[in-house]
């Protein structure tokens, strides 16, 4: 099957644009940018029909990488049925961006240098999603994150930007860390890093109910995943990382990158299942993050960060799904978010594109006459973000907040408050940026078809996406819940309820929200500059690491012991050249007088040692 | 005198003469003389060849002395003309004047 | 007879060795190195090394201190200066010389008991036929070697005598 094209052709455009792009003329970098895009995309479609209804796994193994006593791992791609919802997303909607890209990043410097970086990126995701053991993953895992660093640090040129870079790739590191210790322990554990083998001998072990092995593993796994998926705590880095271009914060940001550590739990479902403690966990965890990343995302006031918020917020919905035991509505939930979420950003992207690069909510308004299409296609994402029956959203949300009931009932009422909040928010953006007065100063248009043509088709796919029918086609990897339709009306009235709420605060009567903010003034601010966490952190792990590396490291360690050794025998050399350079006395004469000491030193020995027998 | 002369006493005339020729070599300070010093010493050697030719009673002692005979000459040779060389530049022969070798 | 010439000889020897390492003036010490040569040429025949004997004188004698006459006459070498050590220094370091001297003596004579006696005559194998047969068959090498050692020689001292270094 050639699976090796579907990376492959990415990596070709990386390098052809990467190398020679300078001397491109922008007709030339599109054709090499979404030509490798789209010829990975018809692969994959060729492959998925060649391979018809995949039952099992289809492996390829490619040459060994590594052989080095008892550990073998090799280049190996696989397909099975997982792989292919996350090949079509990161592949479909991956294109989609780039045809997007094309409009938005029409005026901008480094052209060629962001495709290049965007072809990159789909080359190493491609090599994790295909990945068929643990370090190979881990390759594709950093690749990404190198790739969110280059992107999100594009405009290299200000100093927020850089800084978010190093940001999200240092935060990152911090879950990779946890995610280098689970694979240690999982070749001490089983010998091998195989997926197939490592999940078959995992079947064979009992649950654990207490913290053993399993739980160990995968609860560092589950490290890596935060600092991935923007989980807390390491989820600081995605509001910041919104300094990229627009495209990077749908494709990377929404659709493909973050969602590695979904797919890497939900991949790893043997290993969890036998731990409890950990699937907790990883409920636990995500359900926090998606409360409380929903209560930030009621504040803010530029239009990017509400959507990065709502999207470490949904990424807390998958890891729910996924911690409950329902993996399959994780996946789903992560295609359809793939889905709308990247039709929010690029919407936004149109917005800021159309306004030349205001960001705030509180310039914008009325722009539903400007930007029409813009405004009904991010009108059908926030109905489908909002849950609203029929839209993919309600069915992805829901199957999530199904299984949670069956887990604890308390997970489900939270999740469905913060399903109401996520509707709150997500139309509260769309009021103020689409209905009223316009409140700006700049004069906005429509965006080109190259723009609004990916918005379409996504808005498309975000009303009808629910109808594929995903955790049934996962059905023989992950075991399908049963349905509660109650439940799952009683979500799609709260989030009704949410937009309703929405519609009074910023259309019916707009002054409310304001004097409501100032009556809970308090609990306004906390909220708006998001808890603090950045300061705290900063304050309690970032300055004492700087004040510490400084004081001990650089100056005690590096300066004082390292420079100081090899200085030292430097000096050292030097005195002791200063005292035998005595010798060099310039007197034949004393020459003459070590000469013959030496001599008579030498028959001496001889003598001593015995004569020349 | 049966015996004849033992063949330490030769040795240890050459030893003295060997001697002589070290003290020489340090004590002096023309550089001629040194340079006679250092034949002095070859000289002394020579002896030693020879006495330990006789004493086994053949002849490649007196093939070593020849060689180190035609070594001497040579040496000779070439020496000197390096103490010209050296008298041509410094304009001095004494051996402590010619120390710009110092540290 | 063979004991009267060795001590003559050596004493010869010795007291010219003695005064090359004591005169001031080179030409002194040059004269008291060609009676050192003559003296162990005697004491060469005595060991019957003839050959050897006439080499000594011809080579050594004849040429080589030759040289060194002419090269002190070119140089106008002049006597020593007198030293500034001081007498005691002078006086204890003969001493110290003579006792060293005296040591190795003693560990000679110790060290190589052989009572054989050196009588003239006793050793035939010393002639110019016997030397020229085991040079020129056994020893060939290096005496082919020897020979571009002198021409090696020569290239350099007439290198280094040339007027223009």
């Amino acid at each position: 099957m050639s699976l090796w094209l579907i990376p492959i052709f990415p990596l070709l455009g990386f390098l052809v644009n990467g190398l020679f792009g300078r001397r491109f003329s922008k007709g030339l970098v599109n054709l090499f940018a979404i030509g490798s895009v789209a010829l990975s995309f018809a692969w994959v479609l060729k492959t998925l029909l060649g391979l018809g209804a995949i039952e099992g796994e289809h492996v390829e193994h490619y040459y060994t990488w590594i052989q080095s006593g008892m550990l073998n791992i090799g280049v190996d791609f696989a397909v099975d049925r997982l792989t292919a919802v996350m090949l079509m997303v990161v592949t479909g909607v991956g294109l989609l961006i780039h045809i997007y890209a094309i409009g938005y990043m029409e005026h901008e410097g480094g052209y060629y240098r962001f495709f290049s970086y965007l072809n990159l990126f789909m080359f190493f995701m491609l090599v994790l999603v295909l990945a068929q053991n643990f370090l190979l993953l881990f390759v594709g895992w950093e690749g990404v994150g190198l790739c969110s660093y280059l992107l999100i640090g594009f405009y290299f040129l200000e100093g927020f930007a850089t800084n978010a870079g190093n940001k999200a790739f240092i935060v990152n590191r911090i879950g990779d860390f946890g995610f280098s210790l689970a694979i240690f322990l999982i070749y001490r554990q089983f010998g091998s890093l195989d997926f197939t083998k490592v999940f078959d001998a995992a079947k064979g072990m009992p649950v654990e109910a207490s913290a053993g092995i399993l739980t160990t593993i995968t609860l560092l796994l589950l490290v890596g995943a935060t600092g991935k998926s923007a989980q807390i705590p390491l989820y600081v880095w995605l509001p910041d990382a919104m300094a990229g271009p627009t495209p990077v914060s749908a494709l990377i940001h929404a659709a493909t990158m973050v969602t590695a550590g979904v797919y890497m739990t939900a991949r790893s479902a043997a290993l969890f299942t036998k731990a409890p403690i950990s699937m907790d966990t990883v409920a636990v965890i995500g359900l926090a993050t998606a409360f409380f990343a929903a209560t930030i995302g009621l504040a803010q006031t530029d239009i990017k960060k509400v959507f990065a918020y709502s999207t470490v917020s949904q990424l807390g919905y998958m890891f729910l799904g996924v911690g409950v035991g329902a993996f399959s509505a994780g996946i789903f939930h992560l295609m359809t978010h793939a889905f709308f979420k990247a039709l929010l950003f690029l919407g936004a992207g149109a917005v800021i594109h159309g306004l030349h690069g205001e960001q705030d909510l509180r310039q914008m308004g009325g722009l539903r006459k400007y930007m029409p299409v813009t405004a009904w296609t991010l009108l059908f994402a926030s109905l489908a973000i909002s849950g609203v029956p029929g839209t993919s959203g309600f069915f992805s949300k829901d199957a999530i907040l199904v299984a949670a009931y069956e887990r604890a009932p308390w997970m489900y009422w939270l999740g469905v408050l913060t399903a109401g909040m996520t509707a709150f928010y997500v139309f509260r953006a769309w009021f103020l940026a689409f209905t009223g007065k316009y409140r700006g100063h700049a004069h906005p248009h429509e965006s080109p078809l190259v723009m609004t043509g990916p918005l379409m088709v996504l808005a498309a796919l975000s009303l009808a996406g629910g109808f594929i029918n995903v955790p049934h086609w996962l059905e023989p990897m992950f075991p399908e819940k049963a349905e509660n339709q109650m439940l799952a009306w009683l979500s799609a009235g709260v989030g009704l309820a949410g937009i309703a709420i929405s519609y009074v605060f910023y259309v019916a009567k707009p002054g409310l929200a304001d004097s409501f903010a100032n009556s809970v003034k308090g609990l306004y601010t906390l909220v708006y500059n998001k808890y603090f966490v950045d300061e705290v952190y900063d304050a309690t792990v970032v300055q004492p690491l700087i004040k510490g590396s400084r004081t001990v490291l650089w100056r005690g360690v590096d300066a004082g012991l390292i420079d100081g050794t090899v200085n030292g025998i430097g000096t050292r050399s030097r005195g002791i050249g200063g005292v035998l350079r005595l010798l060099q006395s310039g007197s034949i004469r004393t020459y003459a007088a070590w000469v013959v000491l030496g001599s008579v030193v030498v028959l001496l020995a001889i003598g001593f040692a015995g004569g020349a027998r | 005198m049966a015996n004849g002369v033992p063949l330490n006493w030769y040795l240890i005339l050459s030893a003295i003469l060997f001697g002589l020729g070290v003290a020489g070599f340090i004590y002096r300070r023309n550089i001629i003389t040194v340079f006679m010093s250092i034949e002095l010493m070859l000289n002394a050697v020579n002896l030693t060849f020879i006495t330990f030719s006789y004493s086994f009673k053949q002849v490649d002692g007196h093939i070593f002395s020849f060689f180190v005979m035609v070594v001497a000459a040579a040496e000779a040779a070439v020496g000197l003309a390096i103490i010209l060389t050296v008298f041509k530049n410094r304009e001095t022969l004494m051996v402590d004047d010619v120390s710009s070798m110092k540290y | 007879m063979t004991a009267l010439i060795f001590f003559i000889f050596a004493g010869i020897a010795v007291f010219c060795g003695i005064n090359l390492v004591a005169q001031t003036h080179p030409i002194a010490s040059a004269l008291s190195l060609i009676g050192v040569m003559g003296s162990l040429a005697i004491l060469y025949l005595q060991l019957g090394g003839e050959f050897i004997a006439a080499a000594q004188m011809i080579v050594y004698a004849g040429a080589i201190m030759v040289l060194f006459v002419f090269v002190i006459m070119l140089l106008n070498a002049g006597a020593e200066g007198a030293l500034q050590t001081s007498r005691f220094v002078r006086y204890f370091g003969i001493v110290l010389l003579a006792a060293f001297l005296g040591l190795i003596s003693f560990i000679i004579q110790s060290m190589l008991p052989r009572t054989e006696g050196v009588v003239f005559g006793l050793f035939q194998g010393g002639t110019a036929v016997d030397v020229g047969r085991k040079l020129f068959t056994i020893y060939l090498l290096p005496f082919e070697v020897t020979s571009v050692l002198i021409l090696i020689a020569i290239v350099g001292a007439i290198v280094l005598a040339r007027k223009e270094i």
